[in-house]
């Protein structure tokens, strides 16, 4: 279920504007990788080269691999849209389909994929939300549009969404940014929850969050505004907080700005 | 607090330090203010109108409207201040220049109904002008009713496909030159006069050697209706938020899926009142049916092949022939077209509430 993401020497654009610049690192199976660092130094940017989201973007291109599991996401016979059903994704801002119930957005990913089959559907989403701690809370609504939902509960809706395509790995953009200290409590347990299924990765601003929910973290920054971001270093999340080896690091998680 | 200040100021004259301009408060006009201005403006318009003997009664709306702008301004500046006054005056105009819009469309639709009605009944609806003579009373407007479907039907069928797709390319696919000059020439169609797209259908009829239809009419109308379709139905997919589509494609669904089974769907209300506006835009259009359809007194279902009649039309005909009788079927064929028209857009207004994205718990 879980794969290992091995990336090297990975370089992203923006048009000519080089975005990040020459990342590699290896992301471990069956855990949650947090990344963390200054607004701007590309650390979402990065995020969306782990499903080819970045070329979606008008003028993003990327240079380097990403071995997931051996297999480059970047090969040329690679189809994007089979890339995104294998590594699944969580919004920063919670983005339930409008015209769509609660189960319909949660079916979602599998009916417009046209794969499955039609008995399985009410399993599959009953299953799905119940992974995204969601079930208890919507089971007697589960016909009433998605977004009438809370913030919270809407981004646990699009969470059960993402993993109801049952994905290797799951990107999360900040998932936490927009919501109040019980719903993130809630998304930080399922967190610890799903990385017993998938490979987890987490952009987030907040370093408790990192400290509470990541097995490793990384640490990103840029030299100037302008200037590529760089991946500065990746540890086990102990070791980064409490005894980083590069002082960048160590002048970020205690408040002095680098 | 301070309103006791300004209250007592008067009667307690030693009061060491009265400061009026910190106050919060301070006189106001009642709300009934401006229907009082209002009434007061229509009787000095009126009054002076009547005086002076002028014959128009638009020369003494307008004089109402100038005396209610003035008042409201005035006796605002004069009770309360000056910043208010500015603020009733913005406000005086913008109420005088929604008068004077919803005046004209109002006595448009007074008079249509007023003089439509004498002939509007059961028989009008259902039966054509075959065999009356235009001069006298009877007949109907069946024909042309069959005639204005068929042919905005046709039309309909032809410029929203054509019209979506170009929309879906220019906003989801789009960017380049092509784009560029795509946007340009639906800029330019916008522009074009309904008897330029009938003489361009024309050409081609005479090129081909076609004889006059329903189908030739509805071309020309759906070269006018395409543009409308496409700039609205642009407008309404670019309003549909980029996360949405992230959302879908992060879902491994492929871009033409996500644009069918997510895009449209969010921005189909929308789209549909467009193409509810663009269809009462060329309801209307009697130049191309003129030159491509013919006209007719009988009726011919047939949008293939034969003469048809249209409602324009069909007032045009009628308006032409200057009799009483013909005078008033003029008139309830208008009143069937405006009804026509409203009933279109009340449909629109209902399928964009229904579906409309969905709110509520």
């Amino acid at each position: 279920m879980a794969k290992r993401i091995d990336i090297s020497g990975l370089t992203a654009y923006y048009g000519s504007h080089k975005a990040i610049e020459d990342i590699s690192m290896t992301v471990e199976p069956r855990s949650v990788t947090a990344f963390i660092g200054p607004s701007g130094c590309g650390k979402s940017t990065f995020l969306r080269t782990l499903n080819r989201m970045h070329e979606v973007t008008p003028g993003g291109r990327v240079e380097g691999k990403v071995l997931l599991d051996d297999e480059n996401l970047y090969g040329a016979q690679v189809d994007p849209v089979a890339v995104r059903r294998t590594v699944g994704m969580v919004f920063q801002r919670p983005n339930p389909f409008p015209t769509m119930s609660i189960f319909d957005n949660v079916a979602a990913g599998l009916r417009l994929n046209g794969s499955f089959k039609k008995s399985q559907l009410p399993d599959i989403v009953e299953k799905s939300l119940r992974g995204a701690n969601l079930w208890n809370e919507v089971k007697d609504r589960l016909h009433k549009p998605g977004s009438g939902l809370s913030g919270g509960q809407q981004q646990r809706l699009c969470i059960a969404r993402a993993i109801a395509v049952e994905p290797q790995v799951l990107l999360m953009d900040e998932p936490c940014s927009a919501l109040d200290p019980i719903s993130t409590l809630a998304i930080e347990d399922l967190i610890g929850q799903l990385k017993e299924r998938f490979t987890i990765v987490i952009v987030t601003h907040n370093m408790q969050q990192a400290a509470r929910v990541s097995d490793r973290t990384a640490f990103f920054n840029l030299s100037a505004v302008g200037q590529p971001g760089r991946l500065i270093e990746i540890d086990e999340t102990e070791r980064i907080f409490a005894n980083p080896s590069v002082q960048a690091t160590e002048d970020y998680i205690s408040g002095r700005f680098g | 607090m301070s309103r006791t200040a300004v209250q007592h100021q008067q009667n307690k004259p030693t009061d060491p330090t009265p400061p009026p301009t910190d106050s919060l408060s301070g006189r106001t006009l009642p709300r009934w203010a401006p229907l009082g201005f209002a009434a007061g403006a229509i009787a000095l318009g009126c009054g002076l109108g009547a005086a002076a003997g002028w014959q128009s009664e638009i020369q003494w709306g307008l004089v109402s409207a100038i005396f209610f702008v003035v008042l409201s301004y005035v006796t605002t500046s004069l009770v309360e201040n000056r910043r208010q006054a500015k603020d009733r005056l913005a406000t005086s105009v913008v109420w005088v220049c929604f008068i004077l819009a919803v005046v004209p469309l109002f006595s448009l639709i007074w008079v249509t109904v007023s003089r439509g009605i004498k002939v509007f009944d059961g028989y009008f609806l259902t039966h054509s002008m075959a065999g009356v003579p235009g001069f006298e009373a009877g007949g109907g407007v069946y024909h042309a009713i069959i005639g204005t479907l068929e042919q905005v039907g046709l039309a309909t069928l032809v410029s929203v496909p054509i019209g979506l797709l170009t929309a879906v390319y220019l906003v989801e696919y789009g960017g380049g030159a092509l784009a560029k000059a795509v946007t340009f020439f639906v800029d330019v169609m916008t522009g074009i006069p309904s008897i330029v797209a009938g003489l361009f259908i024309l050409s081609i009829m005479l090129l081909f050697e076609l004889s006059p239809s329903g189908l030739m009419g509805a071309l020309a109308l759906a070269i006018l209706m395409l543009p409308v379709v496409v700039r609205s139905t642009e407008e309404m997919l670019k309003l549909v938020p980029n996360e949405l589509r992230e959302a879908s494609l992060a879902l491994g669904v492929p871009k033409w899926r996500t644009i069918v089974k997510v895009v449209i769907p969010t921005a189909l209300g929308g789209i549909t009142t467009g193409v509810m506006l663009a269809i009462a835009r060329i309801a209307g259009e009697t130049a191309p049916i003129m030159l491509l359809v013919f006209g007719s007194q009988l009726i011919n279902a047939n949008p293939f092949e034969g003469a048809q009649s249209s409602l324009p039309f069909y007032i045009w005909e009628q308006y032409r022939v200057g009799s009483e009788a013909s005078y008033d079927r003029a008139w309830a064929a208008a009143l069937v077209l405006i009804a026509f028209v409203m009933l279109l857009n009340l449909v629109a207004r209902g399928i964009a509430r229904w579906k409309a994205p969905k709110t509520g718990r």
